[in-house]
């Protein structure tokens, strides 16, 4: 077990969590209790992942290892050790070729009996409440270990904590609400929309730790008088 | 008189605790011995019922208890530490349910400075400063931020909400820090933490009393399109018996007696049900029914800071009239 990352994520990282997100969770008996198991969730900040991390009692923590994209995350030296080592990052290829395996490193901590943390989203999406498109490598994951739960996890509000672009933190509660897992069942379209519909169920049960959305504006009315200066 | 206690802590001693302390915090391990005992026991003399909330209830209590316990017995220093990280989460919990735009983001961040701000005032005793600072200042200068930002949509629900949550996380519960401020020639029976121990014992009291009272008796709803489940029972049975447990032990922990204490029995549950309901309105507009998890049993802190909000101010202020009037 690596000692660095352990003390890392109970000293630094969980109080880091408590402080800025207030580190709510609905439904933490159904996180999976030990590996090969995939935990799947939105993504709008960097902040669910040190949430994802930090919701797991102590002696699974050092077995949670999130999947991220190598381009950003392993971009220097630097970054690159902290992402490695101390939040144990499963790392992907975004751009990978067409014969290049790309999911292997996913495979090979699955293979360990780790829990993957994966963002089918693929990016941080902007901070709103919506789910974007899922990609399907979550799929052929789970199709490679069928005895896998896959646990889907609606996180409500870490945009705003942090939304991408920002540098300043704002202490903001967050939400993760845990689903029933979901098992592979040998059909991909059928699995992607059990999750998809799944994690939109969580959305809906959230608390509204969203900002108020902009309401269309009203369609200009015709025959009014032009705007005058005042 | 006995010499009060002292406590001696890594060379350090306490401030004096009256004895009267001291036993009013073994009557609620009392208290709090029996709900352990009744959440034990429950489920083996009547099965088949989920007990797991009254469990939790409980043992959330012996936590809060003992955090309270010991930030009285160690000052008004850390008493103000305590409660200034309660208004922080507080806080917290309410201004990430307030109604909010994308560009309040900074405003938001700058509204926890406030909680520093605001207690450090109670730390240098400025108490003319503190009465103005949130109420005038901080209401008048984060409507002016907000502007010069430049997002009017919902410009004055938000402005009033950030307010709503100054006011009370911040402002009403430094009050309670107030009390352990009080200058040493007072006439206090147990010292500034008995009118701190007062002052929580008959709030939570209450509230305890208004719930139990509405369960076992609880017929015609007081409330209904705020907090469906508070009845006219549970309000009166809570008043009576808190109104007569502040007339028993209130000369014990505080300088009252004779009409004052009838007056201070008589508001305080009226300002514990007021702030319960009060919350309860602004839970309903949002359309959630606590404000985070944080306390296994009970909810959010300021699902249990609620009546706090109304009876903090209500109690310090009375006592203060009383003070000035006698």
């Amino acid at each position: 077990m690596n000692v660095a990352r352990l003390a890392f994520l109970t000293l630094v990282a969980r109080p880091l969590a408590r402080f800025f997100t207030g580190a709510d969770v609905v439904g933490p008996g159904r996180l999976p209790e030990a590996g090969p198991a995939i935990v799947v969730a939105n993504h709008t900040s960097h902040v669910d992942t040190l949430l994802l991390l930090t919701i797991f009692p102590a002696r699974l923590m050092a077995r949670v290892r999130p999947v991220a994209a190598a381009d950003y995350f392993l971009r220097g030296p630097v970054i690159g050790w902290f992402a490695r080592t101390l939040v144990g990052i499963v790392p992907v290829v975004r751009a990978g070729g067409l014969h290049e395996d790309v999911l292997a490193p996913a495979r090979e901590a699955l293979a360990a009996g780790d829990i993957v943390i994966v963002f089918p989203e693929g990016t941080r999406g902007p901070a709103t409440d919506a789910l974007g498109p899922l990609k399907s490598g979550v799929a052929r994951l789970a199709a490679a270990f069928p005895e896998a739960p896959v646990t889907p996890v609606w996180i409500e509000g870490a945009g705003r904590v942090l939304p991408k672009g920002a540098v300043l933190p704002a202490p903001m509660n967050c939400t993760a609400l845990v689903g029933e897992p979901i098992r592979w069942t040998g059909d991909k379209a059928a699995f992607m929309e059990a999750l998809r519909a799944s994690l939109e169920a969580l959305r809906r049960s959230a608390p509204p730790q969203r900002w108020l959305s902009e309401p269309p504006d009203p369609p200009p009315t015709t025959g009014a008088a032009a705007p005058t200066a005042r | 008189m006995p010499t009060p206690l002292r406590l001696h802590l890594l060379g350090h001693s306490t401030p004096p605790i009256a004895w009267a302390l001291v036993w009013g915090l073994a009557g609620v391990v009392a208290l709090l011995t029996l709900g352990a005992l009744a959440a034990a026991l429950l489920p083996r003399l009547r099965p088949g019922r989920d007990y797991t909330e009254l469990t939790q209830r409980v043992n959330s209590w012996w936590v809060m208890v003992a955090l309270l316990a010991a930030a009285l017995a160690l000052g008004w220093q850390a008493t103000l530490a305590l409660f200034a990280v309660i208004s922080f989460i507080a806080l917290r919990e309410f201004l990430s349910l307030a109604p909010a735009r994308q560009e309040d983001r900074l405003i938001i961040l700058g509204s926890y400075l406030v909680v520093p701000m605001s207690y450090a005032w109670i730390a240098i005793d400025e108490y003319g400063i503190y009465l103005v600072f949130i109420p005038v200042w901080v209401f008048l200068v984060t409507p002016f931020l907000m502007a010069l930002i430049g997002q009017t949509r919902n410009y004055l629900q938000r402005a009033a909400s950030f307010h709503w949550g100054e006011v009370a996380c911040v402002y009403s519960i430094g009050f309670i820090v107030w009390l352990m401020r009080t200058p040493q020639g007072e006439p206090m029976p147990a010292g500034p933490a008995g009118l701190v121990f007062l002052l929580l014992v008959a709030t939570e009291f209450n509230d305890v009393a208004q719930y139990a009272w509405g369960k076992l008796f609880g017929r015609h709803k007081i409330l209904p399109t705020v907090s469906p489940n508070k009845t006219w029972e549970g309000f009166i049975g809570g008043w009576a018996s808190t109104a007569a447990l502040i007339w028993l032990i209130g000369p014990i922990f505080a300088p009252l007696a004779g009409l004052n204490l009838a007056i201070m029995a008589a508001l305080l549950p009226v300002a514990g049900f007021a702030g319960d309901v009060t919350l309860s309105a602004v839970k309903r507009d949002i359309g959630v029914k606590d404000t985070s998890h944080l306390i296994p049993g009970h909810g959010g802190i300021l699902d249990r800071i609620d009546s706090l909000t109304f009876t903090a101010p209500l109690y310090f202020h009375l006592m203060t009239f009383f003070v000035l009037h006698r």
